[in-house]
């Protein structure tokens, strides 16, 4: 897919699926299964952001947490840095459990409410073996000042805490270990509008000062065009599209990103839109539809596409899966 | 013509730190077949303004202490509950933000319907249920006949935030109050909600208040907009006026600070510092005041009061001219 070809990508996808069973029955015998993610392949480049869009249940979560190695993916492949880490286990994970690290949407669950701040951010150092007690605290100290912390945090507890002040102790623990990759899961969901904006811009800040490459997942449509070099779109557990930001917001062909782009309100009340309103639900992944799995509601559908699965293919500096000729 | 007028209302509720006034001298009007926004970051008073209108505060703690709330020249705060469970459902409809948690779990679709309909007219069961399936038909739902046997958790929740509007528009109201209708749903589900209300608002001749903390829903449906802080009125007017030429400078502050599809990428987006005075320590003069920029002396002393941009445009800033400038 798109990049540099000339350099190795921090992380390669490779058709990955993961497929949670779903047990029914006096048995609890697994006869379906919860297509979550079904066959996803990307890249990141080092330092680079590439931001996943979907609506709920679209599979963008469980995708984070397979590269982030939460979840044992059941086929396909991840490589961080040309090793494959699909399979690893225990021992075996942590030098890459220093390098991915993950952000995650609500930072009052993220956090062990019965530790204080200073416990959390040192955390890692403790599980990775990493410097003496007075050197961690040094290094916890610098992690506060980075995210913009009062050193003075370090002895209280995150209920001590605003939202926007949570999130960042979540993002001061996840790159306490000079990560490459940062899987940010929802990161700034659960705020208001005026502390978004603050977190928004340590993401970016944080990223050029130490190079980090993000997996930035959400549902915000504008939040993740700022943030991001590439977004791919996702839909019931496949990416339909993916392109640069700007090209997915002016130019989109899939019909699916094409709604998804005019539903987004717009705030200038001068501009009433005039939108394509796509009719129906995300359909359930235990049971998607045949052939393209946005044909149920797709304006443009044809009967090619409720047999037929499309595959991704380049149209301009797009890749896209639909079967129509003229996106 | 002015439908519902809110006057000088003060919320105010026990807690164990104390006593806490969430909503603070609010006053708007609104008007009939229009739609008003309500914007504000959590806490700023906005959920409370609407359950102080529908009498629905939790109790014992939540108290009207003062303030009016008058439809059609009656004041709502003073009415006596089997009065005002009168007013409720049948005049003014809410819509609740969390589709899953408004609606009954153990109860049928169709019974949780048809009670609205049983207790505000004099109908039959059987006619209650004919009805029920065309509000839901015109809400949407595909195969309203089955969805009224079913229960919430079958349903998606795009489809049961349908099932509370049905709901609340089941006896036809003149009202329609919209708690975050959409938060808690996707963008293309929002965009299906909203225009549903849109619908009905111009087919019943409804008046609507939406509360939300999303400027673009704001930009998109409303009229008149009231933007709150930390329980008071920043500032009010058109929505021409509040996102074309906003006074107040935590209206465009929050402006400038949603990134939009037309920022450049990466760019340091605007901010405004700090965070909103806990409602236990609020301070003596202007609310915003700890965040604000253009702060001077007079600021710390004493709160602002509303002032009058032009007809119809409120502002509770003292350097508002300057900042409009």
């Amino acid at each position: 897919m798109a990049g540099d070809p000339g350099m190795t990508p921090i992380l390669k996808v490779t058709d990955l699926k993961m497929h949670f069973p779903v047990k029914e029955g006096i048995f609890l015998r697994a006869n379906k299964f919860n297509k979550a993610v079904d066959g996803i392949s990307f890249e990141i480049q080092p330092g680079e952001t590439l931001g996943l869009v979907g609506e709920s249940g679209c599979g963008k979560s469980t995708l984070g947490r397979c590269i982030a190695r939460l979840y044992e993916p059941t086929s396909g492949s991840i490589e961080f840095e040309g090793t494959d880490i699909t399979k690893l286990k225990g021992k075996a994970l942590m030098p890459y459990r220093q390098n991915i690290q993950m952000i995650f949407q609500d930072p009052m669950e993220s956090l062990n409410s019965r530790h204080t701040v200073g416990d959390i951010i040192e955390e890692p150092f403790i599980v990775q073996n990493i410097g003496d007690k007075a050197s961690r605290t040094k290094r916890v100290r610098e992690l506060l000042d980075i995210v913009g912390l009062p050193a003075r945090s370090i002895t209280r507890y995150p209920f001590e805490f605003s939202g926007g002040q949570r999130q960042r102790i979540g993002i001061a623990r996840s790159i306490a270990l000079n990560p490459r990759l940062v899987v940010c899961d929802e990161p700034v969901s659960a705020l208001d509008v005026s502390i978004q904006s603050q977190i928004l811009n340590l993401l970016v800040d944080l990223q050029k000062e130490f190079n980090l490459a993000y997996l930035f997942i959400a549902h915000d449509l504008a939040v993740v065009k700022h943030i991001s070099d590439r977004i791919a779109i996702m839909y019931l557990g496949n990416i339909v599209e993916e392109s640069t930001g700007e090209s997915i917001y002016h130019e989109p062909r899939h019909p699916y990103t094409k709604s998804l782009i005019s539903a987004i309100p717009v705030p200038d009340p001068h501009k009433k839109v005039n939108r394509e309103v796509i009719t129906g639900d995300v359909p359930s992944p235990i049971n998607p539809p045949s052939g393209c799995r946005f044909h149920p509601r797709c304006p443009r559908v044809m009967e090619k596409c409720k047999v037929e699965i499309p595959q991704l293919r380049t149209v301009a500096d797009h890749e896209v899966s639909c079967h129509l000729e003229d996106m | 013509m002015a439908i519902l007028s809110v006057n000088n209302l003060v919320t105010e509720f026990d807690t164990d730190e104390g006593r806490v006034r969430a909503v603070d001298d609010v006053s708007f009007t609104a008007q009939a077949g229009k739609t008003l926004g309500i914007v504000g970051e959590s806490g700023c008073g906005k959920s409370v303004t609407a359950l102080s209108i529908m009498r629905l505060l939790p109790q014992p703690m939540g108290k009207i202490v003062s303030g009016s709330v008058e439809l059609d020249g009656t004041d709502l705060t003073r009415l006596p509950i089997p009065q005002m469970e009168k007013i409720r459902g049948a005049r003014i409809g809410m819509v609740f933000q969390e589709p899953m948690t408004a609606l009954n779990p153990v109860h049928t679709i169709g019974r949780q319907l048809t009670e609205v309909l049983l207790i505000h007219k004099n109908i039959t069961a059987d006619a209650a249920i004919r009805e029920g399936v065309q509000i839901l038909d015109r809400v949407g739902i595909p195969s309203p006949d089955v969805r009224m046997t079913e229960y919430p958790h079958q349903l998606s929740g795009g489809m049961r935030q349908r099932i509370v509007i049905a709901m609340a528009l089941a006896c036809k109201p003149d009202f329609l109050i919209a708690d975050e209708p959409t938060t808690a749903l996707d963008v293309t589900i929002q965009a299906q909600i909203l225009e549903l209300i849109k619908e009905l608002q111009a087919d019943m001749g409804m008046s609507v208040i939406l509360i939300t903390h999303d400027l673009g829903v704001i930009a998109e449906t409303c009229d008149e907009v009231v933007v709150m802080y930390a329980g008071k009125v920043a500032e009010k007017g058109s929505v021409f006026d509040i996102f074309d030429r906003p006074a107040h400078p935590y209206t465009r502050g929050l402006l400038k600070s949603i990134p939009t599809l037309n920022t450049i990428p990466k760019s340091t987006l605007s901010v405004i510092d700090g965070m909103v005075p806990g409602l236990l320590d609020l301070p003596e003069g202007c609310r915003f005041e700890n965040r604000c920029h253009f702060s001077i002396d007079q600021c710390i002393s004493k709160p602002p009061v509303l002032q009058t941009v032009k007809e119809q445009h409120q502002v509770s800033c003292l350097r508002w001219q300057e900042i409009q400038a």
